[in-house]
């Protein structure tokens, strides 16, 4: 770590495949203990960066220094530091899940004794103590992201890092990731994690950068860039059939902004109810209407004019 | 209490050897893995060269009533069917589990995580296909010697004939089973590569009967030179050619199969 607490810094970062730019020059930084979230849709050059970081994939220009090193130099020494978990889960199906953190303990140089305590604090933590013994292949989905989270931890990493810890689950196995993420954060250690959900973001980073097409387009805690890119409210207006433009432009006025969807119309207003108040003054008569807060899908939207979500 | 609370000094302590020498620590995965399913394959490793003696060297040896080259077809054939088993091993651990391992399972990105290098990903990996090569052979060592078929005591050295013979072929073979996507390939690697060897570089017959075209491609196979060592070592008689010559092609093999493995890995480990 270097003196100001900064653990991973990233200059003009570059990743290029041939001619295709991944990442296309991020600056970042972050700190020890805070949780730092990459957010953006699919192809945003999120995973990338995060195998940069994971010192899996070497930089194709610019600087990027981690704990303090060189990942060009000192990879295996950055990676004994680090805790992975990768996108798609890449358990051994047919050990159990106490040896699939035995055997990777061992990766790490770890004694076999302390390997299987570990293993079995680690069990207790992520509540698969009960399964210890059974194979992997028959578990969920979410308790298998559970035992990956688990494995990242074997060697009490400095950094974890989360390569979209939640996409394929269920919203119940979701909500019991982010309780654990949730509990690591409380308990001081660094999570790096990537995303396409705003409530994931908004859950569980303390800051976070906002990616599209390789760049990043912005950054800060979830509340300041609502704050900075948003309003306080949205309205959301949906009119049956007839297509939303027709309706669009009797809205002028109405709020700072109006974006529209293919389905719905999107006021941003500082105070929902006036602004539906204003609609129905209006002689307009929406199919539904939904007042809510913004959220970071809505500064998404701002600043590339698409939905995070395809 | 906390996961992630440091134990005791607050230095994660090493492992000595697996501290020193990583590929341990895939070795180490490797033989958990395997535990699970070895039981299995105790018996079909003692079975199939009771067989093939059964069958070839005392079926078919009883046409071959005057023996090769001065010996029993039951002699001549077992230090080459000692052999062709290790190729065997070799080749079918080094491909499907490989493929596997990079395109169904992905443990190895899973190793990569974590600070091995390609090097000790591979290393530990072939360390164990030669731990199952050791192992097939020396069963079918033990049935030739209860079979009488072994008649020097230099067939103490083909335990570690058969490990030159297993990673002569495993190496090359990681290199290939690590640049192909799907397991057809891996198909055309037995059809066109391992039975063609088995049954043309010297085990069943010597390899002076083939034309001449033939027999050089027996002489460039890593096979005959391995058969041709172990006749040498389990009869105790002087190998067709010379012994430095034998281990130094098996060995080139090893060696250019060894770089070629590590940047094909590298390439799909490193991107």
């Amino acid at each position: 770590m270097s003196k100001d607490g900064v653990l991973i810094r990233a200059r003009g970062l570059v990743k290029r495949f041939g001619d295709f730019v991944a990442v296309d020059g991020i600056d970042v930084e972050v700190r020890a203990g805070e949780a730092f979230g990459f957010l953006g849709p699919n192809g945003a050059g999120k995973s990338s960066t995060m195998r940069m970081i994971g010192c899996v994939s070497p930089p194709s220009g610019g600087e990027l220094q981690i704990l303090g090193m060189d990942p060009r130099r000192d990879g295996p020494a950055i990676r004994a530091r680090l805790g992975v978990c990768p996108q798609l889960d890449n358990l051994d199906p047919e050990l159990t899940v106490r040896e699939n953190l035995t055997t990777y303990a061992r990766y790490f140089g770890i004694p076999r004794r302390t390997a299987r305590e570990r293993a079995t604090e680690l069990l207790e933590f992520v509540q698969l103590a009960e399964r210890a013994n059974s194979k992997v292949e028959p578990l969920s989905g979410g308790m298998k992201r559970r035992l990956t989270i688990a494995r990242a931890l074997v060697n009490e990493p400095d950094i974890v890092l989360l390569d979209e810890p939640t996409t394929g689950l269920d919203p119940q196995a979701r909500h019991l990731v982010w309780e654990r993420l949730f509990r690591l954060k409380q308990q001081g250690v660094t999570l790096v994690l990537t995303t396409h959900y705003m409530d994931e973001a908004e859950q569980l980073c303390d800051r976070l950068v906002v990616m599209d097409g390789g760049r990043i387009v912005a950054e800060g805690s979830p509340r300041e860039l609502i704050e900075r890119y948003s309003t306080r409210e949205v309205v959301e207006l949906r009119f049956g059939a007839e297509g939303q433009e027709t309706f669009a432009g009797k809205l002028a006025g109405i709020g700072e902004r109006t974006e529209v969807l293919p389905d719905r119309i999107l006021l941003y207003v500082a105070d929902g109810d006036a602004a539906v108040a204003e609609v129905h003054a209006r002689a307009l008569a929406p199919a539904s209407v939904l007042v809510r807060r913004s959220s970071l899908e809505d500064v998404f939207l701002h600043l590339t004019g698409r939905t995070l979500v395809d | 209490m906390s996961v992630l609370e440091k134990a005791d000094s607050g230095v994660a302590p090493r492992a000595g050897l697996v501290g020193r020498v990583p590929a341990l620590a895939v070795l180490e995965y490797q033989l958990v893995a395997y535990r699970r399913t070895w039981r299995a394959g105790v018996f079909s490793s003692f079975l199939l060269p009771l067989l093939t003696m059964v069958g070839f060297g005392i079926g078919v040896g009883a046409y071959v009533e005057s023996g090769v080259g001065g010996v029993s077809y039951l002699d001549f054939i077992v230090p080459g069917l000692i052999a062709s088993t290790a190729l065997q091993v070799a080749v079918g651990e080094s491909t499907w589990p490989v493929l596997g391992s990079f395109e169904w399972i992905k443990v190895y990105f899973a190793q990569a995580a974590s600070p091995l290098r390609a090097g000790d990903i591979l290393g530990g990996h072939v360390a164990f296909v030669l731990f199952r090569v050791l192992t097939s052979s020396l069963a079918f060592l033990l049935v030739a010697a209860l079979f009488g078929a072994l008649h020097s005591p230099w067939a103490l050295t083909t335990p570690l004939l058969v490990l030159l013979i297993g990673l002569a072929v495993a190496t090359p073979v990681f290199a290939y089973s690590a640049s192909v996507r799907s397991d057809s390939y891996l198909s055309l690697l037995f059809r066109f590569a391992v039975i063609p060897m088995s049954l043309f570089a010297g085990v069943f017959f010597p390899v002076e009967s083939l034309p001449t075209a033939l027999r050089w491609l027996a002489y460039a196979s890593p096979l005959w030179h391995g058969v041709d060592l172990c006749r040498a070592a389990t009869l105790g008689v002087a190998p067709d050619w010379s012994v430095p010559g034998h281990l130094l092609y098996l060995g080139a093999w090893a060696a250019g199969g060894w770089l070629l493995a590590r940047a094909c890995f590298r390439r799909r480990l490193v991107v």
